[in-house]
């Protein structure tokens, strides 16, 4: 049951530049910032203070509420500092610096493995939060909580997701090109947490090493499929990659879990293995530098907490005159002012773009020519939204569908009149936010 | 031909008795006091008093729903034109409150952290990175205030800061709501001296952001009578109760103090060229 879904966009792929370089593990740096939100959800509280020795995979910082994780030393060393720094999401937050000790050591009991057969789910839901697992695609939701799905919405099947359509980045491709069987292995952990026997990996058409290999590893185990899909933007959008694989349809503000799906990244299920079976916590991820402003395009195994700096001075520094640095990829990423942004658990790559790659323009009054609401996956009507915006008029467009938008781009990217349209739902979502506060 | 309008008359003749009926039935009682209230009231219908418009504040009034001073933008002399109306005393009246930008770092000032090429609004600036100024405090200058002030109250100067009147001020604090930094105040129109900066960053990092930002040296708290001017958070707050006396500005190394001349508004316009 395989389905197109509507709308969407075909922009430059641009992944020749990384897709071929296997994935290096990049040296530790002198210095580590580890931000308190690492995941979507309340901040995680610090429970290290300034001058503390702390030990690799150590808790420096407790989960902030059900929806948050606790977050783990990435590194054995002493807590330099806890200060703001400015976030790749774009705002300035709390964080915790620590200088390597260079011995890299363990904390007790981590890096030993564990009999995960005789784990009940309970108990690897369990060990999965205590890992600090999010999200590792980007959206940095914490993974716990989408594994206890209250028992009114059963699950019965469980999406990889491998499409990464994103534009330039190539991190999950590398992954499951060189990965496949930790990563089967880690969604059969999830699978054995929410009682499914049925497991389906969504990989674009245009990685096909990745889709040999996982369907390599995949036919020794029941129940499990790989599916080609279409490559086209955003196909690794939740519910977009939902309809392609299972033709189900999740309702206008609704979860994948009123289908009965639970989708997970590929590199998140590659964390679960490690976190569950080696008491391993999330302490590195795989992050792809590239574009035409870096010397040396890179695959990276980097830290938690490794700033950008280091990342672009490892890759040979910036070649020509860089126009734009993203931090993650050009369509959903957000740009940086500086390199001193570090690593978050969510950080899928850092793009850095040449000043005459960067198209600069001024953006002109909505002609309603309705390409934006051809290309939206919502469905939505961004040219209506957006006029509404400039008014003002956010509840109108809170009625209109606002809160809705994925923030995929795909209406900015084909607006002839150039209209920062993502920008404007940010704002309207931004200040619905901030009044349903105030309302209590 | 001469039927159809004899016909279309019968029709007319009918529905104006209707009509006339209708008038006497549904008629509504409006206070007369309403009228005059409305006409009293500046009519900007500016929505500063927390109601749809100056009619509903005009009717809310003479029901003695509403104060006869609810009105910020009319002040006292409204109040008592209204006080008249309602055959009622206005004591009150005191000083004319004006709103004022507490920020002097302007582009030759202040730099900018990057190059923003998105949505010219504030609010919508400030959700990247706060916005591009080098100060987390600093206006941003795309003059959001000044598109929602009604009164065209603020001006937008050349070295992107946003300016306010006082003159063409009426305090109704729509800029104050609509500024995400959060650094339009409302001062009192009498007063000369004003700190011009927000920041509650260290003096250290202040001084690196911005040349006249206030860096927390307290030299004005010192020279300044006991009380007029307190620290909070790094940053000087004048209280406006005090009187200080112009020298005052002279003490401040950063050259944060603004004296404000009261007679026309020359000195605001200088603000325009850069200096004030
Ligand atoms: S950014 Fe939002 S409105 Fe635009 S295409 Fe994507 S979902 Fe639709
Ligand atoms: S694509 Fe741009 S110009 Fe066309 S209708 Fe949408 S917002 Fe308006
Ligand atoms: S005072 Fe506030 S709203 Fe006005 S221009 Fe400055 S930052 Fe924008
Ligand atoms: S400057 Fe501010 S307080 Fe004064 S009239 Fe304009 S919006 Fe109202």
């Amino acid at each position: 049951m395989m389905g197109r879904f509507f709308g969407g966009v075909h922009p430059d792929y641009n992944k020749d530049l990384s897709r071929g370089k296997p994935i290096e593990t990049m040296p530790v740096p002198g210095r580590l910032v580890v931000y308190l939100s690492q995941n979507l959800g309340a901040p995680s509280k610090a429970v290290v203070k300034k001058g503390d020795a702390v030990l690799k995979g150590q808790v420096i910082a407790e989960s902030g509420g059900f929806v948050s994780t606790p977050v783990h030393a990435p590194v054995s060393g002493v807590v330099a500092a806890i200060d703001t720094f400015p976030h790749p999401v774009g705002t300035d937050l709390p964080a915790i610096v620590i200088e390597p000790d260079g011995n890299d050591r363990w904390a007790d009991g981590c890096d030993v493995e564990r009999d995960v057969d005789a784990l009940s789910s309970a108990e690897i839901r369990d060990l999965v939060h205590d890992g600090g697992l999010v999200g590792m695609g980007g959206a940095t939701f914490p993974t716990h909580v989408k594994l206890s799905p209250p028992p009114e919405k059963p699950i019965d099947v469980l999406v990889l997701n491998g499409a990464e359509c994103e534009p330039y980045l190539s991190a999950d491709h590398r992954m499951m090109v060189e990965h496949a069987e930790e990563i089967l292995d880690g969604a059969a952990l999830f699978a054995r947490v929410i009682e499914v026997g049925r497991v389906i990996v969504g990989i674009e058409k245009n990685k096909p090493d990745a889709i040999a290999a996982m369907r390599e590893r995949a036919a020794g185990r029941e129940g499990f499929e790989v599916a080609a899909l279409d490559v086209v933007y955003p196909q690794g959008a939740e519910k977009q990659l939902i309809f392609a694989v299972t033709g189900r349809r999740v309702p206008a503000g609704g979860l994948p879990m009123d289908v009965g799906v639970l989708v997970q990244n590929v590199a998140t299920c590659r964390a679960a293995r490690e976190a569950v079976r080696f008491n391993r916590p999330l302490i590195e991820r795989v992050l792809t530098v590239t574009g035409r402003a870096i010397a040396e395009p890179k695959n990276l195994l980097v830290r938690v907490g490794t700033p950008f700096e280091d990342i672009v001075a490892f890759c040979g520094g910036m070649s020509g005159e860089t126009g734009k640095i993203i931090s993650g990829g050009p369509m959903m990423g957000v740009s940086q002012y500086s390199l001193a942004a570090a690593v978050t658990k969510g950080t899928s790559g850092i793009v850095l773009l040449r000043r005459d790659e960067v198209a600069q323009f001024v953006s002109d009054a909505c002609i309603r020519c309705g390409r934006c609401v051809e290309a939206c996956p919502m469905r939505l009507d961004p040219s209506t939204l957006s006029i509404l915006v400039e008014r003002m008029r956010f509840d109108d467009a809170g009625e209109t569908g606002v809160n809705d938008c994925m923030e995929c781009g795909c209406c900015a990217y084909v607006c002839p009149s150039r209209r920062p349209l993502v920008q404007h739902f940010r704002r309207a979502k931004a200040e619905l936010r901030a009044k349903a506060r105030k309302a209590g | 031909m001469l039927t159809a309008i004899l016909a279309l008359a019968a029709v007319a003749l009918a529905l104006s008795f209707v009509l006339a009926i209708a008038a006497r039935v549904f008629a509504v009682d409006v206070d007369p006091r309403a009228e005059k209230i409305e006409e009293a009231l500046p009519g900007a219908n500016c929505g500063a008093c927390g109601l749809p418009g100056c009619s509903e504040l005009a009717r809310r009034i003479a029901e003695g729903k509403a104060d006869i001073d609810a009105c910020p933008v009319g002040g006292a002399a409204v109040a008592r034109a209204i006080a008249a109306i309602m055959g009622q005393d206005f004591a009150g009246g005191g000083v004319r409150r004006v709103a004022m930008v507490m920020c002097n770092g302007g582009d030759e000032s202040a730099r900018r952290r990057f190059w923003y090429n998105g949505v010219r609004d504030c609010n919508s600036a400030a959700l990247l990175f706060g916005g591009d100024k080098s100060c987390a405090y600093g206006c941003l200058g795309l003059g959001t205030c000044a598109g929602v002030c009604p009164f065209g109250a603020i001006d937008m100067t050349g070295a992107g800061l946003a300016v306010v009147d006082p003159a063409r001020c009426t305090g109704c604090t729509k800029c104050v709501d609509a500024c995400p930094k959060g650094i339009i105040r409302m001062v009192p129109a009498d007063r000369t001296i004003h700190i011009l900066c927000s920041s509650h960053d260290k003096g250290a990092k202040t001084r690196k952001v911005c040349a006249v930002g206030c860096i927390g040296c307290m030299k004005c708290v010192k020279a300044a009578p006991e009380g007029a001017i307190a620290m909070d958070r790094n940053l000087a707050v004048v209280d406006y109760e005090a009187e200080i006396p112009p020298e005052i500005a002279g003490e401040c190394p950063m050259k944060t103090i603004h004296v404000r001349k009261l007679d026309g508004l020359a000195d605001l316009d200088a603000a325009a060229g850069g200096e004030r």
